[in-house]
């Protein structure tokens, strides 16, 4: 029962969070509360017994993302008064797909239901492998190092291919549009 | 979840947009973690004391999207100060104008 109360609790500061981020013109304090979402849903994950998630959460969501866009902030200018644009479609999207996940959720097994069909297949296996193969306590790091390397090693090759672009991007003056915009206008003339 | 979605079709700043994206995907993963909770269950790593685990692995699944998403967003914010630098705006309805101006 206290569960269900802290969670709630949680989830009621996530949707507060989401609501400032959606008023706030500021870019700064939007990045100030997107760290206080990933803080708090950080905390949501401990109270869901992931502990190991919850602290790469406050780590890379909440310490390397934020401090990301802190540097990109401080390049650019104060953000406009926003205007909101697709007003009405937006709305009805939104309601639209509330309405269809809603539906899709009452047909899920209760939350900490232990019989679920996710809980009987392949994890007991994996628990019960764990300490008598390859002698690790935690179960979390053995599946992710021993028995899904593979997409661990996929998982780094697309934080490469990322870095890469990062790199490319920013250090690139290719890209300029204005001069680009010149040459093509030398070409038509000549 | 949806109203990281709203969020991102709504507002004309790039890095509102990305920071929308961003809570569209944490949510999704807070889904994905409640999935794995059993009650009474304890965190998935092995103790005399305590015989019920929570499932370890959407934890795993969603460690590894965990650090997707924030190169993701790395290369967003990457995308938007080269917008910057070629536009001088990161609002989308005075990018829009000023292609227009061009064009005409």
């Amino acid at each position: 029962m206290n569960f269900l109360i802290i969670n709630f609790f949680l989830i009621s500061i996530l949707l507060l969070t989401t609501f400032y981020i959606f008023k706030t013109t500021s870019l700064i304090s939007i990045v100030a509360l997107t760290g206080i979402f990933t803080l708090v849903c950080a905390a949501i994950y401990v109270n869901l017994d992931a502990v190991d998630v919850a602290f790469t959460e406050a780590a890379v969501g909440s310490g390397i993302s934020t401090i990301l866009m802190v540097m990109a902030v401080a390049k650019l200018p104060e953000g406009k008064k926003n205007q909101l644009l697709n007003l009405f479609p937006s709305i009805v999207l939104s309601v639209s797909i509330v309405i269809v996940l809603m539906l899709i959720i009452a047909n899920l097994p209760l939350l900490g239901d232990p019989n679920a069909p996710i809980h009987l297949h392949v994890t007991p296996e994996y628990i019960k492998e764990s300490k008598s193969i390859f002698h690790i306590p935690n179960v979390v790091t053995n599946i992710l190092a021993s028995y899904r390397g593979f997409d661990t090693l996929g998982e780094t090759i697309v934080i490469f291919t990322a870095g890469l672009g990062v790199i490319v991007l920013l250090t690139s003056n290719t890209l300029n549009r204005k001069t680009k915009f010149k040459k093509k206008v030398k070409k038509n003339e000549g | 979840m949806v109203s990281g979605l709203f969020i991102i079709i709504t507002s004309q700043n790039y890095i509102k947009k990305i920071v929308g994206l961003a809570i569209f995907q944490t949510s999704v993963f807070v889904f994905f973690v409640s999935l794995a909770k059993i009650i009474d269950g304890t965190a998935p790593i092995l103790n005399s004391i305590n015989n019920v685990y929570s499932n370890p692995l959407p934890h795993v699944l969603i460690l590894t999207a965990i650090v997707v998403g924030v190169a993701t967003s790395a290369l967003g914010l990457a995308i938007v100060l080269q917008i910057y630098k070629n536009y001088g705006s990161v609002e989308e309805n005075e990018i829009k104008k000023e292609e227009l101006k061009e064009n005409s």
